[in-house]
């Protein structure tokens, strides 16, 4: 018995050591996405490094649970606490499950910050946001109404039904709707992120309203189903699907024409940018407070609102002009 | 006696798929209309498939939890195989996808056979451990439509006599079952395995070897699916089927065969596979809110084993008149 504690606290100290070693002058910031395996988060990852490399003295850790839950997300945090990082960046499966276990995290002195998908205000310093939502709200609008000159039914393929920002987006459309005269919301409907339920509920639109023109997809995953099942029930042409993708995943629906174009910023940039964020509150250079202004490198700086968060830059639109190009990239 | 009590339960389950169909076409006339029964046919071909798998394994008083991360890696492997080689016949592919999944099946099945760990464990250990490979092949990547030939996607949705080859796949797998399961010794070992093992094993059945035998078919079945699942959706990536494995079960367990093992058909898993398959393609169409459409799911399988649990219940013979008035 008291040979095994001996060993067991000797690789305790053993590992506080090596710890200590590495702490001593990195700062370390840990990356914590939606679920591994997701593209997007990848490409996010990419753009964390680089700003690591850029700032030299900081390590990423790229972390998430393995489907998009709360509970899992909160394991993930736990984790983080106990292994004591500098920051953490999270994009949230849930606005408000997370918020005990992040406030837990800043008790402890660890930078909270939410990019992406936010966390409710007590739960995080400040807020990255992508895109302004009232941009991105018009723009997948504006995407569908590019097309449809003379108007006609769309309808929403959206994530889950508690999902953040695809609620957000998905009501500023709404308020936006007014200034596209003949675009008509006939619907929507949720595919929960999942390849085959996104593609039985568009099958399920195309059926049910025969004389749609669009589905709006603000999801990765739900384009991309939606459109082979546009492809696959022969309404090339007459539906367009349209929203938020990614070109590598897109590429192919662009090409056959089930897509006209889709759009999405840059998620090199909003990694890039969250890391910088991060770093800037951990080392305080600067300070999150209603007006203030955050730098982050090359994306210029995040201006704070009311509730402490901020917008990135505006989506940019893809089609088959540029989709190859950045194809390759994310 | 047991044949009649499964026989009259697939009637009853039968009578309630044209009950929801009925249903269902009061609000939405389109949706009986032989093209589109034939599509939600096509779309339910996995789950049959894949509970006619499970319901093997079911029968041997094992659960298979493994079959949609089995699924996943197959349809990964296969789909990373063709978009590094697609010059590679397209025959090979489902063959090699059975073959994988037979193997995946079999790691399952030796763990169970060899080592008696008990199928739940077994099978949500390597479901974790399948679903982790993913990853480390893909790297967390998606293989998408434009990287995949266009032969490998064609496949499941070519048209042959009027039925696409994806529901072609399901009806043969449906057939074999039925001889498998009804003619051969391996289908009555899966019933004397878990219907009495006692008595198994003094008629000379090898209990572990038939539960491999099981976990082999639902490895098999699941890795075909995988190919099957990636081709029709043209995408592959981690979380593929992502929970698939308990509407599987759910299937098999609405079709009435026992979660106790040694009870059960193949009319019976078809038809749970296609009610909960009815089910999922009505929801859509008939303009339920979304926030109801999961509760409607679970309660329609919550009280179909209810019923199952009422049916299969034995009334225990009164030996003391006096006693039963007594309490």
């Amino acid at each position: 018995m008291s040979v095994i504690k001996n060993i067991l606290s000797t690789a305790a100290v053993a590992a506080m050591f090596t710890a200590g070693a590495a702490q001593a002058d990195d700062i370390r910031i840990a990356l914590v996405v939606k679920a591994l395996g997701i593209g997007f988060f990848e490409a996010a990852a990419e753009g964390a490094q680089e700003a690591a490399e850029e700032l030299g003295n900081v390590e990423i850790i790229y972390t998430g649970p393995t489907d998009t839950t709360a509970e899992g997300q909160i394991e993930v945090i736990n984790a983080l606490i106990a292994q004591r990082v500098d920051a953490i960046a999270v994009s949230a499966n849930d606005t408000d499950a997370l918020v005990p276990v992040l406030q837990r995290a800043m008790d402890r002195g660890i930078t909270v910050i939410s990019w992406d998908s936010g966390v409710a205000e007590e739960g995080r310093e400040l807020h990255l946001n992508p895109s302004s939502n009232p941009l991105i709200g018009n723009m997948i609008v504006q995407l569908a109404a590019e097309h449809l000159p003379d108007g006609g039914d769309v309808a929403v393929l959206s994530a889950t039904t508690t999902s953040t920002n695809q609620n957000i987006w998905i009501e500023e459309m709404t308020a936006v709707l007014p200034n596209y005269p003949g675009i008509n919301v006939v619907g929507t409907v949720y595919g929960n992120d999942l390849a085959d339920d996104s593609y039985r509920e568009a099958i399920g639109l195309m059926q049910s309203h025969p004389d749609l023109r669009a589905i709006i997809a603000p999801t990765s995953v739900g384009i991309v189903a939606a459109a082979q099942a546009v492809a696959d029930a022969g309404m090339i042409g007459q539906v367009n699907v349209t929203g938020l993708g990614l070109p590598s995943e897109m590429a192919g629906h662009i090409d056959s024409g089930a897509s006209q174009s889709f759009a999405i910023w840059n998620p090199i940039d909003l990694g890039y940018a969250a890391t910088m964020l991060a770093y800037n509150l951990s080392t305080d250079v600067a300070e999150a407070e209603p007006g203030a202004s955050v730098p982050m490198g090359r994306m210029g700086e995040l201006v704070l609102d009311e509730t402490n968060s901020g917008a990135m830059a505006d989506p940019f639109v893809y089609d088959a002009s540029n989709v190859h190009d950045f194809a390759d990239i994310f | 006696m047991v044949k009649q009590l499964t026989s009259a339960r697939e009637t009853i389950l039968f009578a309630a798929i044209l009950a929801i169909l009925v249903l269902v076409t009061t609000r939405f006339p389109g949706f009986i209309a032989p093209g589109n029964l034939i599509d939600v046919f096509n779309d339910t071909s996995p789950l049959i498939i894949l509970a006619l798998g499970q319901m093997a394994v079911i029968l041997t008083r094992c659960i298979d939890l493994s079959v949609a991360a089995n699924l996943a890696l197959t349809g990964m492997i296969v789909a990373t195989l063709n978009s590094v080689n697609p010059d590679l016949p397209i025959v090979f592919i489902p063959i090699l996808a059975v073959l994988i999944g037979a193997a995946l099946g079999a790691i399952n099945g030796i763990l169970v056979w060899k080592l008696e760990i008990p199928p739940i464990v077994v099978t949500l250990g390597t479901m974790t451990i399948f679903r982790g490979i993913i990853f480390v092949i893909s790297d967390g990547n998606w293989i998408n439509a434009h990287e995949m030939s266009p032969a490998f996607t064609a496949l499941p949705r070519a048209i042959f006599l009027g039925l696409p080859v994806l529901s072609w796949f399901a009806i043969v797998i449906m057939v074999a079952s039925y001889v498998v399961i009804t003619r051969t010794p391996l289908g009555r070992a899966f019933f004397a395995v878990g219907g009495n093992p006692h008595a198994a094993v003094y008629t000379g059945i090898s209990i572990g070897k038939t539960q491999f035998a099981a976990f082999v078919l639902s490895g098999a079945l699941a890795g075909l699916t995988g190919y099957l699942w990636v081709a029709r959706y043209a995408v592959a990536y981690v979380d593929i089927a992502g929970g698939f494995e308990l509407e599987v079960v759910a299937a098999c367990v609405i079709g009435g065969i026992s979660i106790a093992g040694g009870v059960g058909s193949v009319g019976g898993a078809i038809l749970g596979a296609i009610f909960l398959g009815i089910v999922k393609n009505a929801l859509p169409v008939v303009n339920i809110s979304p926030f109801w459409q999961l509760a409607i799911s679970g309660s329609a399988i919550i009280i179909a084993v209810a019923f199952n649990a009422q049916s299969s219940r034995t009334k225990g013979r009164v030996i003391l008149k006096k006693a039963e008035h007594a309490t």
